[in-house]
């Protein structure tokens, strides 16, 4: 006799999905992907515990299952709620959610100081795309921003505090991949703050990967500080036999020219670390901080990346417009998207691969 | 003079000892319930119709019955003793001059539940009220009403007290059951609830002080006999903390049948507003819940006489109503400044809020600076509006209620105290020395001096 699997039906947006009971609403709505995906500022899915703080995946649940069809009262964290048969979920449909998620938006960037100009993260900043997509033009905050002073938390990582939107990843980070924790949220309230237990340096293997998991520019790479824009640079996929235990050794490392900026693990369209045989794709510190010459890696060729439109070099290999009117589906409600950027501007259509050119592209470079 | 309950015995001399306690009828209960199954406790516990008494109303008897039991993992009752709701104090009085109430309701409550190892997670800022405690858990396991083989029933039970560290968020029970495991004290994401996963992964019941207290007349009077007194769905006795401008501050034990206006004006309850004053508002159930003014407290909308019970404080919906909470009734009379008062409750929210998810901890903090600056003259129109869009955002879309208990005050304020905000704005130097009085939401009633 053969073990069926069973499978569980979900609506979201309209479109019904197979999944696997105990899956969330959240990873259902990536199987489906595009515009049904709710943002996720904390949740992680490879930290176990992470998510259903930031708020900012609020979802209406129009009715809990086929067996209880009656609406859930409250918007629910999409991250932390599971799928039941025949659940009826509106994201973007909904008329509740992208108010209070820009309500969220608005309470997320109250205190942070958006200084994206000198921020190493902009370009890569999950808080700069959530702002885009789901926020309001202006502030109505009138007050004074907290602020903090810069932390080094060991030689490798700065904490700038100020930045943070407390999603607990990175605790979550030293807690379950590295085997020692120093460091946690103090305070409590808008006066939370992360940080070392009196200043003590984080000192560990893996702490690196705290981050990539930081979804602003609030811990930043020591190493990589000013050096660059993200956007200057290339990304590379490559390899390297890493004898760390533990480390996968698969990392993209970002170029200018022949020479290796940053390393950082590889991530997938989600901004997470991909997985490799079913493991989370976590890097050591020597790969991460230590290896920066080309010739230590095996070059497998440029990282294509879908999500963060302004790296990539113009590798937009997984960007696929849908085959059906997502319009006609979503019943009337438009897809959002703002522009198609190559349609109007000659700055993604260059003569000259954007890979080719060593450092930043000069008008030169662009069709007249 | 309404039946008393829990506060029947309190002004005997030495009750707060086993010996004068156990002289006076105490431990009954224990006996009779060790004596019955497990789930005709629960089903008696049902049948009084006990609600909980922390604050949310829930029926006692399902919460029981909701409690998984799945084989071969321990079950825990916790005790919520983390009192911090600004104007409740009912639940220090209780622990400390009757602490043996407690533990003999929570011994009959454990046995019902299955539980051998109960905890009281006591607020920090209770002290003496946490060796009061352990005293009487030691007077107890002293007479074997606690330990190995309570009274040769082969039914073990051990019960410790947990001190908190002075934090609100504590007493909403999972942030309790973080703390008690030693964690910090941020609420959980709920489901799981914690009648399947609680304290260490476990089931566990989380009740109030005064809610387990109640077990004891339950078994011992019966569940119908304690469902007779009271009115509808709000069964028993109620401890209502009373504090603010009237003549009598203090715990009064209620049946839940006299109309507000009874309580506050009565001798035999709050005894009036102090000076002649008009009563102007009152928060009838401890901080968090809507603030009313005093036409709307002391009839509905349909225009009935309202009753201290959770039917008849709720009625009209937090539109014209507000709820019956914990019982921390706070009366404002016409000299208190409606605008300094949400500025104080938001101050005390934005310090308590965990700042584990973003509209708490940040509108928390906001709508103070807010407030504080219309308080100070420096507000605008526009303010007003912005603060109700505030608490409309962070309402709903936390973890945990605390979001709502920090919303829900700026709310009702604005809701029914609008015209003050505008005063305070239009008025910048005079809302700095002079109050706003009563205008036009007086108390209809009582006229100053009569």
């Amino acid at each position: 006799m053969s073990e069926e699997i069973k499978t569980i039906k979900v609506t979201i947006d309209n479109i019904t999905i197979d999944v696997a009971p105990g899956t969330s609403i959240l990873q259902a709505a990536r199987m489906i992907g595009g515009d049904v995906t709710p943002p996720a500022m904390c949740y992680y899915s490879k930290l176990e515990g992470s998510g259903g703080k930031c708020r900012t995946c609020l979802v209406e649940v129009a009715a809990g299952s086929t067996a209880d069809p009656r609406p859930m009262p409250k918007l629910v964290a999409s991250c932390r709620t599971g799928v039941m048969d025949g659940m009826i979920v509106k994201n973007m449909t909904s008329e509740k959610v992208p108010e209070a998620r820009a309500g969220v938006v608005e309470f997320l960037l109250l205190n942070h100081p958006l200084d994206c100009p000198i921020c190493d993260q902009a370009g890569e900043c999950h808080l700069q795309d959530l702002g885009y997509d789901h926020g309001k033009e202006g502030t109505r905050y009138q007050f004074a921003r907290r602020t903090f002073k810069k932390e080094d938390i060991g030689p490798y990582i700065q904490l700038h505090m100020t930045r943070c939107i407390l999603c607990y990843r990175c605790t979550y980070v030293a807690d379950q991949i590295t085997n020692k924790r120093a460091h946690g949220i103090i305070d409590r309230g808008d006066h939370a703050a992360i940080s070392t237990y009196i200043s003590k340096a984080i000192d560990n293997d893996f702490s690196g990967n705290m981050i990539d998991v930081c979804p602003v520019g609030a811990l930043t790479d020591k190493t990589f500080r000013f050096k660059n824009r993200v956007w200057f640079t290339k990304p590379m996929d490559a390899h390297r036999d890493c004898q760390t235990p533990g480390c996968c050794g698969k990392a993209t490392l970002w170029l200018r020219g022949d020479e290796v900026f940053r390393v950082t693990a590889r991530k997938d369209e989600w901004g997470e670390v991909q997985s490799f045989d079913g493991k989370p794709g976590w890097i050591c510190n020597t790969c991460r901080f230590e290896t920066k010459q080309t010739s230590s890696w095996t070059i497998e060729g440029l990282t294509t990346i879908s999500r963060h439109s302004v790296i990539g070099a113009n590798k937009y290999q997984t960007l696929e417009m849908p085959k059906e009117t997502v319009k006609k589906v979503m019943r009337g409600v438009e897809p959002k998207l703002l522009m198609d950027i190559h349609s109007v501007s000659g700055v993604n259509n260059p003569d000259i691969h954007l890979s080719e050119i060593n450092g930043p592209a000069h008008s030169s470079d662009f069709k007249k | 003079m309404e039946k008393k309950l829990l506060l029947e015995k309190v002004h005997i001399e030495g009750i707060r000892h086993y010996d004068v306690y156990r002289r006076e009828g105490g431990y009954r209960s224990v006996e009779k319930a060790l004596k019955m199954q497990p789930n005709d406790i629960v089903e008696e516990v049902k049948k009084s119709g006990l609600r909980g008494r922390g604050g949310a109303g829930f029926p006692t008897g399902m919460k029981w019955s909701f409690l998984a039991k799945p084989d071969g993992v321990p079950r825990y009752l916790v005790c919520n003793a983390d009192e911090s709701e600004p104007g409740t104090f009912k639940d220090r009085y209780l622990m400390e001059f009757i602490p043996h109430i407690l533990i003999e309701g929570m011994i009959v409550s454990s046995f019902a539940l299955g539980s051998n190892t109960s905890y009281i997670y006591i607020r920090g800022e209770y002290d003496w009220v946490t060796d009061i405690l352990e005293n009487a858990i030691a007077e107890a396991k002293q007479n074997g009403w606690l330990g190995k083989n309570i009274q040769g029933s082969g039914y073990d039970l051990e019960m410790y007290v947990q001190r908190g560290a002075g934090a609100y968020i504590c007493g909403e029970e999972t942030a309790l059951l973080e703390s008690l495991e030693g964690k910090r004290g941020n609420p959980r994401i709920k489901p799981p609830f914690p009648a399947v996963k609680g304290l260490w992964g476990c089931p566990t019941v989380v009740n109030n002080v005064e809610t387990l207290a109640a077990v004891v007349p339950i078994i011992n009077e019966g569940g119908e006999a304690y469902a007779q007194i009271g009115v509808g769905k709000s069964t028993g006795t109620k401890l209502i903390s009373a504090c603010g401008n009237i003549n009598k501050p203090g715990i009064y034990e209620i049946d839940m049948t006299i109309t507000v206006e009874e309580f506050i004006y009565s001798d035999e309850y709050c005894g009036g507003i102090p000076n002649g004053k008009k009563l102007k508002a009152c928060i009838p159930g401890g901080s968090s819940v809507p603030i009313l003014p005093a036409n709307l407290l002391l009839t509905t909308a349909k225009g009935e006489k309202r009753l201290m019970n959770y039917e008849s404080l709720s009625d009209g919906g937090f539109a014209t109503g507000s709820m019956m909470g914990s019982g921390g009734f706070i009366v404002l009379d016409e000299d208190q400044c409606i605008v300094r008062h949400t500025y104080s409750l938001a101050r005390f929210y934005r310090h308590e809020s965990c700042g584990q998810c973003s509209p708490c901890r940040e509108g928390t903090g906001w709508m103070e600076k807010i407030l504080l600056s219309i308080e100070s003259g420096k507000g605008k129109m526009s303010d007003i509006d912005l603060l109700w869009d505030i608490q409309r955002k962070i309402e709903g879309n936390t973890i945990c209620p605390l979001g709502d208990a920090a919303a829900w005050p700026v709310a009702a304020s604005i809701r029914h105290f609008r015209d003050e905000f505008e005063w305070h704005v239009n008025n910048p130097e005079k809302c700095l020395t002079e109050n706003f009085g009563l205008r036009h939401y007086a108390d209809p009633v009582y006229v100053a001096g009569s």
